[in-house]
């Protein structure tokens, strides 16, 4: 019965009926049963414009260098405050139209960071559109394509107050005499973007990452004192440096410099901790700052703020964890007045 | 040629402790991470020992070239020798040596007038036997193989067919990797320009599919029809229907580049961004060649299969599977369509490519060699296993994701399961061989397809250690993937492919390129390959260790620049290999008579 090297059409079924039943096994039944999520409570769903500018985000093939996954591993972390959970994919990954299926926003590769948190980590609208625009304008390292088809540059006379102008760097800018201002689907992919934000678990629930095994260790061999804290230098490459860039020079016309900066070297911090906190939109000729008090802890802000205060030509005293605490303790009481 | 089977020797036993070690890899997973000693763990030895095999084999490939030279040298000088002995015995036998002194000596006096060889009359070749004049008979890397030796009698519309399909595939493979050396160098000069049809987002998927559907589809269809209708005994079921496969896949390619570039694409998975009324057109025809060959098949005038339709028409079949279930939208909500994503990007390269191809080696290995595959069980084997063991291994692009554990769990074990197939297909085809190694200096057949089956042994042993869980955490979402994914469709499919057309066409056509542009076009590619590979394998590492130390993301880009060059250089020496094959290609399918080559000048310049 089984001659397979001789009777074709055994040998054709036979290699038919088993490919087939193993693919249902493996890819078909866990697909289906994948389906069967419900979305977190507090899950936002994604509005017109912002569903508009995940078909940009699609179209302009931004999955082959973006993620959207954090993984259950401690260098993910950086990206969420949690591993993702299939939950996290209820509103995004459906499909998309007659022509088009499910869009495959967990991508395969890294160029560029993930985003699963791009719209807390980075909330501000003119530097996404900066960065669209051309990224080396914010970030000169950077080689991600830019995308000017997304922009119209035009007559700075014909600018009508609706339009969203984006504030080019000098270097950057076009010829003088125009303006660049955003198109629909840059500002729809914005919104996406800014859209982009983890959901808390309900009721506190925690998703562990699975440590580094050299963090276990060091840890384990300091016991109860005190560790050595964050690296003030590390947090703010990653965290603030794409505004203020690397070396506090920030943007002109778009992010201040922290460079001999009056507030960042004031001997009293109390200011400079309350913008970190709570953003600034105090200076019409700059963007506005996001808060950072929901994603940096006190200890962290305080690493921060000691390594601002101390480079760059700046020289102001080191900030403490406990005078953060304490203006993030008025800071919140002044919120719940 | 020792040294190469004690390698051989050596790579089973290498193979052998991997899988007696294996359980401690994959029960390894539950335990937390460690970068500290990256370098000892046994997914990146394993790495190194592996592209440490692809590099020894690469230099006994030279040695031998140069042994063959040095001994070529060595022969004719003994001949020399002998000849002028049996001159000594003859003078000696008649007494004649007075007579002889004084020939002798006449020779010594006797001066050359100068035209001996020529004369005043113009040299020419009226019985049409010189086909080729040179001026450098030796040259010890690319100098002059035996020719083909016969031509095979070959039905002239399947010749036609296998001809426009390998023809069509060359023109992707120049199209494909022009388009892959433009993304390249994107890396570097991120600036080069800012036309929306150009950005890389649009343009990578343009590269991937064009060199999977239009360059290795078509060149292991052409292929394929040749083995089906010889193996079989029979002619082709319909030639018809294989000029409309041929148009749709080609339409395929087309239409689907023109969408992607314009910004149409299925979603952004990987080998599925041609929307499904393009990838339609495709499996229309897969569906076609597979009932034009399974009809041949079952026409065929022995009573066997032979093992390569196994491979071949099990390619067939599961792929338009694999199309189907990638492009039915019932499942593919939320994660249902990250697993059948893991599912579908794997198996399109594990049971279309690596089948097919290997379907082809069973046929053009031993033909090029002339003598019988070593095992057909082992064959067998390794076609069952690998389809079950291939199968299940999918997820394995998406450890540590929000999909379930027991899927990752399961595609990992099955990986390691990989050794199976791909060690019974490895030792098949050494050991057929072996005892044909002098076949290295002959002819560039075996060294393409030696790289291809080195490379199937290391790429694919690669890739599973990569599925473990710590290689997996330093090299997954780097530039480490891009690496693996050349080893394997560019290392084992490619170099094999190439082999199979140097093996038939010359056959075909009864004409062989020079060898001096084969083995230019062999160095050059096999060079490129290693130095995109190696680059992106340590700027890779390097990558992945700098996320794990926590650095700053922009740290990692910084630190790639210069792998990112290296790789840009490894891609324009590859893709200029290409352009190099596609006139190699030329000249053994343009019609025109070798002997119409040879102008008059050429035979001036001989006579001066």
């Amino acid at each position: 019965m089984f001659d397979f090297h001789k009777n074709h059409k055994i040998l054709v079924l036979a290699s038919l009926v088993g490919f087939v039943t193993l693919s249902f096994i493996v890819a078909v039944f866990p697909a289906y049963q994948m389906q069967d999520v419900a979305p977190l409570p507090d899950q936002a769903k994604l509005t017109d414009q912002e569903r508009e500018g995940l078909h940009v985000y699609i179209s302009q093939g931004c999955v082959t260098c973006h993620t959207q996954q954090v993984r259950n591993i401690e260098m993910d972390n950086v990206w969420g405050d949690r591993p993702s959970i299939p939950s996290d994919y209820y509103y995004s990954k459906q499909r998309i139209d007659v022509w088009r299926q499910s869009p495959s926003l967990l991508g395969s590769e890294r160029t560029g960071p993930d985003l699963t948190n791009i719209g807390k980590r980075q909330s501000s609208p003119d530097w996404h559109l900066l960065h669209l625009y051309n990224p080396r304008s914010v970030v000169g390292a950077s080689v991600m394509p830019s995308y000017p088809w997304l922009f119209d540059v035009v007559d700075s006379s014909s600018v009508k107050e609706e339009d969203v102008v984006v504030n080019l760097p000098e270097n950057f800018a076009g010829p003088s005499g125009t303006t660049v201002i955003a198109k629909d689907e840059a500002l729809q992919l914005v919104a996406y973007l800014k859209s982009l934000k983890q959901t808390e678990l309900p009721d506190g629930q925690v998703e562990k990452f699975i440590p580094a095994l050299k963090k276990i260790q060091t840890e384990g061999m300091e016991g109860g004192t005190k560790s050595t804290g964050p690296d003030g230098g590390n947090l703010y490459q990653q965290v603030c440096a794409v505004c203020h860039q690397a070396d506090g020079t920030g943007v002109a016309g778009a992010f201040p410099p922290l460079a001999g900066s009056p507030i960042v070297n004031n001997e009293d911090p109390e200011m400079m901790i309350k913008i970190i906190l709570q953003g600034y939109d105090a200076r019409s000729e700059y963007a506005v700052m996001q808060p950072f008090a929901d994603q940096l802890s006190d200890v962290e802000i305080a690493a921060i703020a000691t390594h601002e205060r101390s480079s760059w030509g700046n020289d102001a005293p080191e900030v403490k964890e406990e005078d953060v605490k304490k203006i993030r303790d008025f800071v919140e009481q002044e919120a719940m007045q | 040629m020792g040294k190469i089977s004690r390698l051989m020797v050596l790579g089973k036993y290498t193979s052998v402790f991997l899988i007696l070690a294996l359980p401690e890899f994959v029960m390894a997973q539950a335990e937390p991470v460690s970068s500290e000693n990256w370098v000892t763990s046994p997914g990146i030895i394993g790495t190194l020992i592996l592209i440490f095999i692809v590099l020894f084999v690469a230099a006994i490939i030279f040695l031998a070239k140069l042994n063959a030279y040095v001994d070529n040298l060595r022969t004719r000088q003994i001949d020399k020798k002998k000849m002028a002995f049996d001159e000594e015995l003859l003078a000696l036998e008649e007494g004649e040596i007075d007579a002889i002194l004084d020939k002798r000596k006449k020779a010594l006096n006797y001066k050359l007038t100068g035209n001996e060889l020529g004369g005043n009359e113009r040299v020419v070749d009226e019985k049409g036997l010189v086909n080729r004049v040179t001026h450098e008979p030796e040259n010890p890397m690319v100098d002059e193989k035996k020719k083909t030796p016969l031509a095979i009698e070959t039905p002239e519309p399947l010749k036609k067919i296998v001809i426009y399909y390998l023809g069509a595939a060359v023109c992707w493979l120049v199209f494909g990797t022009l388009v892959g050396q433009y993304l390249g160098m994107k890396f570097v000069w991120p600036e080069m320009d800012s036309v929306s049809w150009l950005s890389f987002g649009r343009l990578r998927p343009v590269h991937t599919n064009a060199v999977f559907w239009g360059w290795a589809s078509l060149a292991m269809i052409g292929l394929g029809y040749f083995v089906i209708a010889r193996t079989s005994n029979t002619k082709i079921y319909s030639y018809k229907a294989a000029w409309w496969a041929l148009i749709l896949i080609n339409l395929t390619v087309i239409l689907g580049t023109i969408c992607l570039m314009a910004g149409i694409n299925n979603g952004g998975g990987e080998y599925r961004e041609y929307i499904w009324p393009v990838m339609l057109l495709f499996a229309i025809a897969l569906v076609i060649t597979f009932w034009n060959f399974y009809k041949t098949v079952a026409s065929r005038k022995i009573s066997d299969i032979y093992v390569s339709n196994w491979y071949i028409l099990a390619a067939l079949i599961w792929t338009t599977v694999l199309a189907i279930i990638g492009y039915l939208p019932f499942y593919q909500d939320g994660l249902g369509e990250t697993v059948t994503q893991g599912y579908y990007m794997h198996q399109g390269v594990g049971m279309w490519f690596m089948t097919f191809t290997l379907g082809l080696v069973y046929y053009y290995l031993p033909s090029a060699l002339n003598k019988p595959i070593y095992s057909y069980s082992l064959g067998v084997l390794a076609f069952w296993t690998q389809m079950l063991f291939y199968t299940m291994i999918g997820t394995h692009h998406f450890v540590f994701s929000p999909l379930p554990w027991w899927l990752q769990t399961t595609a990992i074990v099955f990986s390691a399961g990989m050794f199976i197939p791909v060690v019974a297909g490895t030792t098949n085809f050494l050991m057929t061989m072996k005892g044909s190694w002098n076949h290295i200096s002959k002819s560039y057949v075996l060294p393409f397809f030696l790289v291809g089956v080195i490379f199937y042994f290391v790429g694919s042993t690669q890739g599973s250690l990569q599925a473990f869980r710590f290689t997996n955490y330093v090299w997954h979402f780097t530039d480490f993937n891009v690496a693996h994914s050349h080893m394997t469709m560019y290392g084992i499919i490619t170099f094999i492919l190439w082999a199979c057309m140097y093996t038939i066409l010359p056959k075909l056509t009864g004409k062989e390129p020079p060898q001096v542009f084969v083995g230019a076009h062999f160095w050059i590619a096999f060079l490129g390959l290693f130095a995109y590979m190696v680059s992106l394998m340590v700027g890779g590492t390097y990558k992945g260790l700098s996320w794990i130390d926590g650095n700053a993301f922009i740290e990692s880009v910084i630190l790639m620049k210069p792998y990112w060059v290296w790789r840009a250089i490894g891609g324009t020496a590859m893709f200029i290999s290409h352009l190099i094959f596609a006139y190699n290609f030329y000249y053994m399918v343009n019609n025109k008579k070798p002997i119409e080559n040879l102008d008059a000048p050429v035979l001036e310049r001989v006579n001066n």
